[in-house]
């Protein structure tokens, strides 16, 4: 029986199964909770009602992301919307009654949840980790069991670390080969989507597994497990390697780094790599953490394969993360044998986007760009953007917004220079937040305008009402910026330092 | 939480694929603390108007403000339903305006497990059966439908008849509007026990204590 081969998803999965009652959900134990200030009051609020305790506040980590301004340090030291304002209130005072870490907004550690888990080794191989927020599948890039969960289950695991779980299927997805020069993780995880579907991972954890995957650096991981829900998957896991380990190795929370390095405030080095390395430690994790593959001969209960080779820079046109196309492409036509609400769901879209069937993609003329979020918000992708940015000047018809996904994203750009080259290229450079992903904090379109994001959601109203948000990668979306349309990256004139 | 057995009531129609968190709740309406007050903000970008002197007033074209359909307690939506965003606030949306069960040939992940938690009954149907319940209360928004969760049913009084399948454990806690930390707390020993062992393994720790 223990013979058996097993997917990573499943290895996980036993690791830290509970219970397992007659005729209902596993109970799964969940060895990190992340909580931030938007999915968590009414939980906290649920727990002081039942006069419970938060079970382990030492696998809860708390910070604040969604809601914050990103134009300067005193706006959000004294944020004017008084509604947010109280939500992060709320945030601290739950923290405070229920003994969890929290990173305040000037905190060296602050930023999306979904960036400051792995950079300060919160997120291991392994683990299973849960965080009110549908993006939670991005640690799904470090071997984790990762995924996003609503406020009550938020208060069922601050109340007894488990959840009731019915296992999902597996589903792998293999890209082979080798991407295209200018082809991105977030080129092959668009392109998986619109493959798929929206609702084509439902019910589903995908393993996403092949040369192409493993070619990934571990941002590009995390952008690909990032939108594994825009597919419908409760997670995406990819499994650990040599990678993985080189990334983790001597970050603060990590196996081995010495505690010293671990309560100082890191102030401009990089997200605390720590040198002093116990490494008997280390490797007693490595070792452990080398067990989390996929044994050959495991089944799935599905599986594609892609060849990398046809991907090519991908461009959203709809309201829909499923409705993309390649950058040389066009506008799609209605597919004469959808049925009438899918037809009708083209139609609404094309008419909320402001587009026609058939339009050229490098024809369209943006009016924003964005660049940052839980997806595209992490150093690998401002370097990509600045490297497209340098020696041009954004587009005069172009607003921009560059947000880091952390204060140490933000730090470690500022100390490569990209903030001076952003900055002199006319790009607004931010304070870290989820900012425009989500528009929930001032940072919104205004409606009918057309943003190149590198975010998640294309949703009607996402950025804000009746905006009109394309999905991109950071290289797309600055040379968007560039010359104010879209513009194939394969193609651009990189210019060199000066 | 409210525990549904049987229902009969008008429905709305909303034939849309893959209607999002996003739809159901604006981001605006999240910043509130409460776990009440957000039927008002159901749907709101397409409910309400948003431009000039009619600015926050219903949308006549939207199906919500028609008042024939006022009062409904079901919902037929389509495939994907509750797509995006985790956020409970669109179970708690939907409920607070007085939606108790939502009728679609699928629902996403999230959403399903959120709606299960407030109380909220969520039937698939096979898309025919979908499309014909819509097409029937679109014709007549007096067109009423029971649910019997019990008997795991869907009738209508024009013939309409068909069983859905839904998880034993879900209906059982639905029937008897369970709460779930109360269940979970049944195993407290066996989680006493898990966990000692678990937090001896380093290496999937958060703040491991002994590096």
């Amino acid at each position: 029986m223990n013979n058996t081969p097993k997917t990573l998803f499943e290895k996980v999965w036993q690791q830290h199964l509970v219970a397992e009652p007659a005729g209902e959900p596993a109970l799964l134990y969940i060895d990190l909770q992340l909580v931030h200030e938007v999915t968590s009051p009414q939980a906290f609020d649920g727990l002081r009602l039942a006069g419970r305790k938060v079970r382990r506040p030492d696998r809860t980590l708390a910070t604040v992301d969604h809601n914050v301004p990103t134009t300067s340090v005193a706006d959000r030291l004294n944020i004017v919307d008084q509604v947010a304002s109280r939500q992060i209130n709320a945030l601290r005072n739950n923290c405070a009654e229920f003994g969890i870490e929290f990173y305040d907004v000037q905190s060296p550690n602050q930023g999306v949840v979904h960036i400051i888990g792995p950079e300060l080794g919160f997120t291991k191989p392994g683990m299973t980790i849960v965080c009110g927020d549908s993006h939670t599948s991005t640690h799904g890039a470090f071997g984790a069991l990762a995924f996003g969960i609503g406020t009550s289950e938020v208060e069922h695991v601050l109340a007894t670390q488990t959840l009731p779980q019915s296992k999902a299927k597996s589903f792998r997805i293999n890209v082979e080969g080798e991407l295209a020069p200018g082809v991105t993780a977030k080129d092959v995880v668009l392109d998986i989507i619109g493959r798929i579907g929206t609702a084509g991972a439902t019910g589903y954890v995908i393993e996403y597994a092949g040369s192409a995957i493993r070619g990934l650096s571990m941002e590009g991981r995390m952008t690909v497990c990032n939108m594994s829900i825009e597919a419908g998957a409760r997670a995406g896991m990819i499994a650990p390697d040599q990678k993985t380990f080189a990334y983790l190795k001597g970050r603060r929370f990590s196996p081995g780094t010495p505690p010293e390095s671990r309560h100082s405030e890191r102030s401009s080095e990089s997200p605390s790599l720590s040198s002093a390395v116990d490494e008997s430690i280390w490797n007693e994790a490595v070792a452990h953490w080398k067990t989390l593959v996929t044994d050959p001969g495991a089944t799935f209960d599905r599986e594609l394969t892609i060849n990398a080779a046809e991907i090519t820079p991908t461009v959203s046109w709809g309201t829909s993360p499923g409705m993309v196309t390649g950058i040389k492409s066009t506008v799609p036509l209605a597919d004469p044998n959808a049925s009438e609400a899918d037809r009708k769901a083209f139609h609404r879209a094309l008419e909320y986007m402001g587009l026609t069937a058939g339009q050229p993609i490098e024809k369209i003329d943006i009016d924003c760009v964005f660049i940052g979020s839980c997806t595209n918000g992490r150093i690998e992708d401002l370097r990509a953007a600045a490297a497209v940015v340098r020696g041009y000047h954004v587009a005069s018809t172009v607003r921009t917004m560059i947000v880091p996904g952390s204060h140490a994203v933000k730090d470690q750009a500022e100390q490569e220079g990209l903030d001076r080259i952003f900055k002199e290229a006319g790009f607004e450079w931010r304070e870290p937040g989820c900012s425009m992903c989500l528009a929930m904090n001032p940072d919104m379109l205004q409606p009918g305008e057309r943003c190149a994001s590198t975010s998640n959601r294309n949703f009607e109203g996402r950025q804000g009402r009746a905006g009109r948000t394309h999905l991109v990668s950071p290289a797309m979306a600055a040379a968007a910026a560039i010359t104010g349309h879209f513009t194939d990256i394969r193609t651009w004139n990189f210019k060199e330092a000066k | 939480m409210i525990a549904i057995n049987t229902l009969t009531s008008t429905a709305v129609p909303l034939p849309r694929p893959n209607v999002d968190t996003d739809q159901i709740i604006p981001k605006q309406f999240l910043k509130r603390i409460e776990r009440t007050g957000y039927g008002d903000f159901l749907f709101f970008d397409w409910r309400y108007q948003h431009d000039g002197a009619q600015d926050g007033q219903p949308e006549p074209s939207f199906i919500l403000n028609a008042p024939a359909y006022k009062g409904a307690q079901i919902l037929i939506a389509s495939k994907n339903f509750g797509c995006g965003s985790s956020r409970e606030h669109a179970a708690w949306a939907l409920t607070d305006y007085g939606f108790l069960v939502v009728i679609a040939p699928s629902f996403a992940d999230i959403f399903f497990s959120n709606a299960g938690k407030n109380g909220m009954v969520l039937v698939r149907l096979p898309e025919a059966d979908v499309e014909l319940l819509t097409a029937r209360s679109t014709a007549n928004p007096a067109h009423k439908i029971t649910l019997n969760l019990e008997a795991q049913t869907v009738t209508d009084d024009e013939g309409f008849s068909a069983n859905f399948e839904i998880d034993p454990f879900r209906k059982y806690c639905l029937l008897n509007g369970l709460d779930d930390i109360g269940l979970t707390l049944r195993h407290s020993a066996e989680l006493d026990q898990f966990e000692s062992a678990h937090d001896k393994k380093f290496w999937l720790t958060p703040r491991p204590a002994n590096a």
